[in-house]
């Protein structure tokens, strides 16, 4: 029984990684960037999220709304004002902008809060410990299942919206050539402030997720951003549910680790990333033969 | 008819020729300076040839290469581990810092073809995920004692002077040697090719240029010059904790220095790595809100000079002082070429 409550942990522990990938997958694939700051606003999300609570007294639920609506503005803004700048200047420019970005939020959100860790837990109630008890060694927790139910409805809700509406079908376009879009009448412009409003947004929920599960400080943001970005790789890039199955692969990896030596938490879900990567350019070295040769330079 | 009119291709220009000179006075000078400064400049300026190792390392991945790094305190650290490992050994301490910034080296190279097959962003991050990894493989060993830390105990056996000294001076001569490396090698063939894959990769491709050869030595080369500054800050703190060690931070501050002083120019490195240098040492005790303003500069200049500071002052009075890439001079149109035959 505890194999399956392990399974089920690290299942559930993956929807949460899940959550947190789907907006960096989105602008990196809509945009070709990858997002340094991804894990810094989910950071900044999550503090918002207690300010509004607590100034307010209201559910970190309401908050999160707010927050959701807020959030999409700031990548909206993000968009306008340090994205559109550096997109058309190749690679570099956008890593750089938003590295300096990362620094510059964590560094702020310190100022603004302090070094103390923080958590939503005590202000949700029963439901941070509440689960459902299967047997005596095997209970899943609300929380957790309802982060998992989330993941699964905002990939699903995300998917849908890019296959069916004209919003995303112009998404889709302008993510395959861009100029092409705008000669059939997209604007590209708008279309790109669209994206990374839906992607910041997606990071407000994660972020809050994030506070409500665990504890967070103002430089817990660059460790999300490589377990959404761990999620992405194993889950095979420019796939939203393959998104779902990264994020579950790692956390089953970090929940194996944990068992076997808490030491080994994180690392385990590191090499995983590693092993399929490995196993993915194995593969493909084994498809295109002469092809990986030659980019080896042999 | 039109004439076509003559060009002369230099490398060195007066300002040039001049400049080198005085670089090799202030090496010269630079070289003696512990046998008549005070600790505490010879101190400091330790720490700056460290800056300027790290900025001009991440410079050659990133300005030179097209390789953005987010994860070099990967060998900073590692580095600094190998040494303390082959002092516990029984190297004696000096050989056994070299030999740590080595064996880091050796360890890059079979790296270096896994992670140079992921591109652009995913290179950035999967970096910083090989950074994460090291730093905790690491921290399994028993002498660090997860992130309590330790230290390299055989450096105290020397006086203070002495280490001092002897750290300035191994400090000095690695920032000479990697950026006489770096001059040599970006105006050989190989130099043109490394720029050639950054503009533009596949067209490099295209005419011949071996680009995974080209990126694996900068990308070893930078592990080198990474891992000898983690020895050297090492050897000036004596402490070694993972999370210092192995912090992004290092990163950050590379990022910053390169892009600030000129993002593909080589002295804008070593322009960052000063201006940095003198900021940190007036507002490092500001703390938090220093490091923020960091990441603000980092944006401003990626997105409103992304050449730099250097890279401006290039553009606008075309000065090289050190010169990597080639000169067009005109020499009038109708008289013959000097230098054609």
């Amino acid at each position: 029984m505890s194999l399956v409550n392990l399974i089920a942990q690290g299942v559930l522990l993956g929807g949460y990684y899940a959550l947190i990938a789907c907006g960096l997958s989105l602008m990196f694939g809509v945009m070709r960037i990858v997002n340094l700051a991804h894990g810094d606003l989910a950071v900044l999300a999550a503090f918002l999220v207690l300010t509004i609570s607590t100034t307010f007294d209201v559910s970190p639920f309401l908050a999160l709304v707010v927050t959701v609506l807020i959030m999409a503005a700031v990548g909206w803004a993000l968009q306008r004002f340090i994205l559109e700048r550096s997109l058309r200047s190749g690679l570099l420019v956008p890593l750089l902008a938003t590295f300096g970005l990362s620094i510059a939020l964590e560094n702020m959100l310190f100022e603004a809060f302090g070094a103390d860790t923080r958590s939503l837990g005590d202000l949700i109630g029963d439901l941070v410990f509440d689960s459902v008890e299967v047997t005596s060694a095997f209970s899943l927790s609300y929380l957790a299942m309802l982060i998992f139910g989330l993941a699964v409805a905002l990939l699903g809700a995300l998917s849908l919206f890019l296959k069916r509406t004209s919003l995303g079908r112009a998404i889709r376009a302008t993510a395959e050539d861009p100029d092409t879009a705008e000669l059939v009448g997209i604007n590209a412009r708008a279309v790109y402030g669209v994206a990374a409003a839906i992607s910041v947004a997606t990071v407000a929920v994660a972020g809050a997720m994030l506070a409500m599960r665990a504890t967070f400080d103002p430089y817990s943001g660059p460790m999300q951003l490589i377990f959404a970005f761990e999620a992405i790789v194993i889950g095979g890039i420019g796939s939203l549910w393959g998104t779902l199955v990264g994020g579950v692969v790692l956390g089953l990896a970090q929940s194996v680790g944990a068992t076997l030596n808490p030491k080994w938490f994180l690392l385990a879900g590191h090499l995983t990333f590693f092993a399929v990567l490995a196993g993915r350019l194995a593969r493909d070295w084994g498809r295109a033969r002469g092809g990986l040769r030659a980019a080896l330079g042999f | 008819m039109t004439v076509l009119p003559k060009f002369a291709v230099e490398r060195w220009t007066r300002a040039s020729a001049v400049s080198g000179g005085v670089a090799v006075a202030v090496v010269a000078a630079l070289a003696v300076l512990p046998l008549i400064g005070g600790d505490n400049l010879v101190d400091k300026l330790t720490t700056l040839f460290v800056y300027v190792i790290l900025a001009a390392m991440w410079n050659a991945l990133a300005g030179y290469a097209g390789l953005v790094s987010v994860g070099q305190q990967a060998f900073f650290g590692v580095g600094a581990y190998f040494a303390i490992r082959c002092s516990v050994a029984g190297v004696p301490p000096y050989p056994a810092l070299i030999a740590g910034a080595l064996i880091a080296t050796a360890v890059a190279v079979p790296l270096s073809y896994f992670m140079l097959l992921l591109r652009g962003g995913e290179f950035s991050i999967g970096m910083w995920v090989l950074a994460e990894a090291i730093h905790l493989l690491v921290n399994l060993d028993p002498l660090i004692q997860g992130e309590t830390g330790t230290s390299m105990i055989a450096l105290n056996a020397y006086a203070h002077e002495t280490r001092l000294a002897a750290n300035y001076w191994l400090a000095l001569a690695g920032m000479v040697g990697l950026l006489g490396a770096i001059f040599v090698l970006l105006r050989s063939p190989f130099g043109a090719s490394v720029q050639a894959i950054r503009d533009d990769e596949e067209a490099a491709a295209s005419i011949g240029v071996s680009v995974q050869r080209a990126k694996r030595t900068m990308f070893v080369l930078a592990a080198f010059g990474c891992a000898l500054a983690g020895v050297l800050w090492l050897a000036t703190s004596v402490t070694f904790q993972p999370k210092t060690n192995f912090g992004v931070q290092w990163t950050a501050y590379m990022i910053l220095m390169a892009l600030v002083g000129g993002l593909g120019t080589f002295e804008g490195p070593i322009l960052g790595a000063v201006l940095f240098f003198l900021v940190q040492d007036q507002f490092a005790e500001t703390g938090v809100a220093y490091m923020a303003g960091l990441g603000t500069v980092a944006i401003l200049f990626a997105l409103f000079a992304p050449r730099g500071i250097w890279g401006e002052i290039e553009k606008r009075w075309n000065l090289r002082l050190l010169p990597v890439g080639y000169f067009l001079r005109p020499t009038g149109p109708p008289k013959p070429d000097r230098r054609s035959k």
